[in-house]
C-alpha cells in the first residue's frame, strides 16, 4: 500500500518534475559560469534573485525602481491584453470574411500577405509618428504583433470546414445562412482558439518594442532603461517576469481551451 | 392519385458529366431505376461505375447533367430532410455529443424542446446508445458513429435513406451486426434504402433488388430481384447461386476488357 501512494504521489509530479530538468541545467550552467568568471558583465543567480526580491518588495537597495513590479507588471499586462483584444476585434471578422468570400479573398489577401513579413520592430518609427510617443503607440505595435497569427488561423478554420458537414446540416434542414452558425463557426472554433492563443503569446513576445515608444512604466521600457543604464540584473529580472507572465497567462488559455473544445480530439493540452 | 401508384423515386436517362479542368469525365450515362416505397435498393458495382453519383443525385448534391431524377413525381432539387444521406465517413458534427447531432435535424426543423427531446430519446433508445448519449463523435468506435448517422436520418422522418458504402470502414463483425440491425429497422419502420456497396454478399445479404452497375462510362447493367426468404444464410446454396450469378454480371465488364 505504501509503495501504491508512492507511486501515485510520482504520477502526479512527474509532469512537472521533467519540466524542471531543463530550467535546472540552466541555472546551474547560470552557476557555474558567473561563480567561475567566465564572464564579468553578467550577474550571478543569487545576485538576480536578491535583486528580483528588491523589484518586487524593495527594502534592499531602494532605488528608482524598488518594489516597483506590480506597476510594471500591470502596465504591461493592459498592453497585452488590450493590444490583444483590438487585435482579435479586427481579425477575426477579417479572417472570416476573407476564409468565406472569394472576393473578399482576392482583394485583401495578397496586400495582408506582403505586409506580414514587415517585422512590428520595423513599424517602431512609423508607428511613433501615426500615434506619438507613448502608450497609443505601445497599443497599436502589440495589436500588430498579434494580428496575423489570429487572422490566419481563422482564415484556415472557416475554409477548411469538411464540405461533408454542410452537405450532412442541409439535408438535415439547415441551409443557407444558418450553415455559418451552425456549421462554420462551430468547426473553425479549434482553428480560432489556435490563433487566439498564438496571438496572445505574441503579443507578450512583442511587448519590448512596444514599450520602446517611450512610456515611463511597463517592463520593456524597464528592460530598454536598465540597458542603458548598464543595469544587467534588472535587465534579467525584466526577463523573468515576462517570461513567467506569458506563461502563466498561456496556461489560463489552454484551460479554457480544453474546456471549451472538450469534443475535439486534437486540443487536450 | 393514389401513392401506390406513383415510385417513390424515379431515375428517367439521368447522365452526369464532371468537366475537371480539360478533362471531361461521363460518371453515369442514361441511367433508369424506378423505386418503390418500402423497397431495399443495392447498387453495386467496381469504382468509377457511377453509384455514389446516382445516389448523390438522389440526395439533391448534384444535379443531373440530362435527364430527371424525381421524388413523388416531382424533380429533386436540393437536399431535404425527407431524403436522408448516410455517409461512409460518418460526417457526423464533431462538436455536438451523440444527443444534440440526432437532435440537429428536428432543432432546424423548429420543433419544440420538449419535441426535440422526444424524438431524440425515441432515435437514442432505437440505435442503441442509451449509454452513449452525452459523448462525443470522437470518443466512439466506428460502429457507433455509424449507428448515430442512421438516427440523425431517421430522427428527421426522412422516408428515403441513402447509404454510401456506410459499413465500409467497419471491421467484419461490427459490419454482420449493423447489417441486423439495418435490416431490423428498415422491416420495422417501412423505410425506403438505396445502399451503395461494393460487397455482392453485403448486398444480396440486404437488398430486394441489386442494381449491377458499370464502369466506363458508369451505367446500368441489370437489375435483379434477390426473393431469397429472410433472414438469409450467406452459407446456403441459393445464397451461392444467386452470389455465382450476380458475380458474373459484375466481372463480365472486365472479361470484356481484358479479352
Amino acid at each position: 500500500m505504501g509503495t501504491a501512494s508512492l507511486s501515485a504521489i510520482w504520477r502526479r509530479l512527474k509532469p512537472t518534475a521533467l519540466a524542471l530538468i531543463v530550467p535546472l541545467l540552466l541555472l546551474a550552467f547560470w552557476q557555474v559560469a558567473t561563480t567561475q568568471r567566465w564572464t564579468l558583465l553578467i550577474p550571478t543567480p543569487g545576485q538576480v534573485a536578491e535583486y528580483m526580491g528588491d523589484f518586487a518588495w524593495g527594502g534592499i537597495y531602494d532605488d528608482a525602481y524598488s518594489a516597483t513590479l506590480t506597476t510594471h507588471l500591470l502596465a504591461s499586462m493592459s498592453r497585452v491584453y488590450g493590444g490583444f483584444a483590438l487585435a482579435a476585434l479586427f481579425a477575426l471578422p477579417l479572417g472570416v470574411l476573407i476564409g468565406r468570400l472569394p472576393t473578399a479573398r482576392m482583394v485583401l489577401d495578397p496586400f495582408l500577405q506582403l505586409m506580414r513579413p514587415i517585422p512590428v520592430t520595423a513599424w517602431l518609427p512609423l508607428s511613433m509618428i501615426l500615434f506619438g510617443l507613448g502608450a497609443k503607440s505601445a497599443f497599436s505595435l502589440v495589436c500588430l504583433g498579434a494580428f496575423y497569427p489570429i487572422l490566419l488561423n481563422t482564415v484556415f478554420g472557416v475554409r477548411s470546414v469538411d464540405p461533408k458537414l454542410f452537405e450532412a446540416a442541409s439535408m438535415l434542414g439547415c441551409k443557407g445562412n444558418a450553415q455559418f452558425f451552425k456549421v462554420v463557426l462551430p468547426a473553425a472554433t479549434p482553428s480560432i482558439f489556435t490563433g487566439l492563443r498564438l496571438g496572445l503569446g505574441l503579443a507578450w513576445f512583442v511587448i519590448v518594442v512596444g514599450e520602446m515608444t517611450g512610456v515611463p512604466q511597463g517592463l520593456g521600457a524597464v528592460i530598454m532603461d536598465a540597458r542603458t543604464l548598464s543595469r544587467t540584473d534588472l535587465v534579467i529580472c525584466g526577463m523573468i517576469v515576462i517570461g513567467v507572465a506569458g506563461f502563466l497567462s498561456d496556461r489560463v488559455v489552454v484551460a479554457i481551451g480544453n474546456r471549451l473544445l472538450r469534443w475535439s480530439p486534437t486540443h487536450h493540452g | 392519385m393514389a401513392e401506390a401508384t406513383i415510385p417513390i423515386v424515379e431515375i428517367k436517362g439521368v447522365s452526369k458529366v464532371f468537366k475537371l479542368q480539360d478533362q471531361t469525365i461521363n460518371a453515369l450515362a442514361g441511367a433508369n431505376l424506378t423505386i418503390a416505397k418500402g423497397e431495399f435498393i443495392c447498387l453495386i458495382g467496381a469504382s468509377g461505375c457511377g453509384k455514389s453519383t446516382l445516389l448523390r443525385i438522389m440526395a439533391g448534391f448534384e444535379q443531373p447533367t440530362s435527364g430527371g431524377a424525381l421524388m413523388w413525381g416531382k424533380p429533386i432539387e436540393g437536399p431535404e430532410p425527407s431524403r436522408g444521406m448516410v455517409f461512409q465517413d460518418y460526417a457526423l458534427f464533431p462538436w455536438l455529443s451523440v444527443r444534440d447531432n440526432i437532435g440537429f435535424g428536428p432543432i432546424s426543423r423548429g420543433l419544440s424542446r420538449g419535441e426535440v427531446k422526444a424524438t431524440v430519446d425515441k432515435f437514442i433508445d432505437l440505435v442503441g446508445l442509451q449509454k452513449f448519449a452525452n459523448a462525443y463523435p470522437h470518443q466512439l468506435s466506428g460502429g457507433m458513429k455509424q449507428r448515430v448517422a442512421i438516427a440523425r436520418v431517421l430522427a428527421n422522418d426522412a422516408e428515403l435513406v441513402l447509404m454510401d458504402e456506410p459499413f465500409g470502414a467497419l471491421d467484419a463483425m461490427t459490419r454482420e451486426r449493423l447489417q441486423d440491425e439495418l435490416l431490423d429497422i428498415w422491416q420495422r419502420t417501412g423505410l425506403t434504402v438505396v445502399f451503395v456497396t461494393h460487397s455482392i454478399e453485403e448486398a444480396i445479404f440486404l437488398a430486394g433488388r441489386v442494381v449491377v452497375m458499370t464502369p466506363g462510362p458508369g451505367r446500368i447493367e441489370s437489375d435483379n430481384a434477390v426473393t431469397i426468404p429472410r433472414p438469409r444464410d450467406v452459407a446456403s446454396p441459393e445464397f451461392n447461386a444467386v452470389r455465382r450469378v450476380l458475380g458474373a454480371k459484375l466481372h463480365s465488364h472486365h472479361g470484356k476488357k481484358a479479352a
